[in-house]
């Protein structure tokens, strides 16, 4: 495999290659905890850490993985990492463990953990899968945090717990919507970041695996 | 890589993966215990600050919690204090599997799912008189839908009145079951009252469709199963077995003390 720029390994995949806007991986949590964006931020911390080590381990133990259990001993790396995660998250942020609850513990069935330990760790060193990890759990961060601020904008009219828009509730004018709270919201504004990321970036756009052609008579002449 | 493949070498590897595995996350759990357990510690204390609606945010859970409120043991059966346990270190959930403190429930008894019942508990109180308390509020625990569920019921002083009813642990499903932790349907309890009569069965209970009388409360729609356990928990420990020897102290009490 071709050198890459640590620049490149890191940064690529947080517009270039997104795994959530590109290859639309991981969406279960990112409609789940983008509410508000302090959970955001703390879930894609969470998914940083374990992109990052457990690519780092299966990277570093990557010569000696028997073939025929490759994918559960990726497994027990990611789902030991993650337990490490919860009860660290459990002892320094109690309350937001109780927010993100099953969440942390689903990290382990994030597609992105393992997509990552499989196609780039099994292959390269451990300091690039590293940071193949970090740069990853980074385009996912990223567009948790884009998520999770249009939500709780318009959900509650906050940015990270502070007030911005001020709501009705509260004597203010803002009739917060209460659709943004809610989980298919997420759908729309993963949805618009996808159209505005490959409107930018044409090359994004996948070409279409077929053409429905507009007349197919003369092909029907020939064969007669 | 060939190697690699051996039933020896894939049976080494998953061995060793699995040692190292277990004794980082075991190093994990051991190692940060004590954070989390002062952190549930706090949790507890302002979800009793919550219940007895004494909360206010920002406010230090600690020092608020030594000064607003009394925690006492009572003996659940004849339902006076008792000096058997301090109240600071005593556990009931322990005392609640130790034979020599607990007692088994007969399936008919055991509404609340729990098996085995303590003898003692822990009840915390806001106000100066243990005898003539402003609040009362009651550890209650019992089967959901999907496990245990455990919380806090604040009651007036006369024993009857309820303030409000909160869980801080349970596993409903989010946004049925879960709504148990919604703070609309919470705010629902509050003036409630248990007994319809002097005695030691409750009448408060959930319905659906519109609670219309001061026993009932609306119950969580498309959660039946989390109601009725909510509705089971809620007999069982204001009953006879439960707190209704203590409450029914309180009885005479004047209303809203």
């Amino acid at each position: 495999m071709a050198a890459e720029s640590v620049k490149d390994v890191v940064l690529s995949p947080v517009f270039k290659n997104n795994p959530i806007a590109l290859q639309v991986l991981g969406i279960c949590s990112a409609l789940a905890v983008t509410n508000s964006m302090s959970v955001s931020l703390v879930m894609g911390l969470a998914v940083i850490a374990v992109t990052a080590c457990s690519n780092l381990f299966v990277s570093l133990i990557r010569q000696h993985i028997p073939s025929s259990i490759r994918i559960i001993v990726q497994m027990t790396i990611i789902a030991s990492l993650v337990i490490v995660v919860d009860q660290v998250l459990k002892a320094y942020a109690y309350e937001m463990s109780k927010q993100l609850s099953v969440f942390v513990g689903l990290i382990i069935t994030n597609c992105i953990v393992m997509g990552r330990a499989e196609a780039y760790a099994m292959q390269n060193g451990p300091v690039m899968s590293f940071l193949d990890g970090v740069g990853n759990g980074l385009g996912y961060a990223v567009i948790l945090l884009i998520v999770g601020f249009f939500r709780e904008l318009f959900g509650s009219g906050s940015v990270f717990g502070f007030t911005v828009l001020t709501p009705v509730q509260d004597g203010g004018w803002y009739v917060p919507n209460g659709l943004m709270l809610l989980p298919p919201s997420a759908f729309f504004v993963i949805g618009l970041i996808i159209w505005v990321l490959r409107s930018i970036r044409t090359e994004q756009v996948e070409k279409a695996e077929y053409r429905i052609v507009a007349n197919s008579k003369a092909k029907i002449k020939e064969s007669v | 890589m060939a190697s690699n493949n051996s039933i020896k070498k894939t049976l080494t590897v998953a061995l060793a993966l699995c040692i190292v595995c277990s004794v980082v996350v075991s190093t994990a759990a051991v190692v940060l215990q004590p954070t989390q357990q002062k952190n549930q510690e706090l949790d507890r204390k302002s979800n009793i600050l919550q219940v007895a609606d004494l909360y206010e945010p920002g406010m230090d859970v600690d020092d608020a919690f030594d000064e607003l409120i009394t925690s006492r043991v009572i003996n659940l059966e004849t339902g006076e204090y008792s000096d058997r346990f301090d109240p600071q270190s005593y556990d009931q959930f322990d005392a609640a599997r130790d034979p020599a403190t607990s007692r088994t429930l007969s399936g008919e008894e055991d509404s609340a799912g729990i098996g085995r019942e303590e003898m003692y508990s822990t009840v915390y109180l806001v106000g100066d008189n243990p005898d003539d308390p402003e609040q009362i509020i009651l550890p209650i625990r019992g089967q959901g839908l999907w496990g245990l569920m455990r919380g806090f019921f604040a009651i007036e002083g006369d024993g009857n009145t309820i303030i409000g009813l909160s869980y801080y642990s349970h596993s409903e499903t989010p946004g049925l079951g879960g709504e148990v932790d919604n703070p609309r349907w919470k705010s629902k309890w509050k003036g409630k009252e248990i007994y319809a009569e002097d005695g030691m069965s409750p009448d408060i209970s959930l319905v659906k469709g519109g609670a219309d009388s001061k026993y009932e409360v609306d119950a969580l729609s498309g959660a039946t199963l989390t109601s009725r356990g909510v509705t089971n928990m809620l007999h069982f420990w204001l009953s006879e077995s439960g707190f209704g020897p203590y409450l029914a102290r309180f009885h005479g009490n004047s209303e809203g003390a």
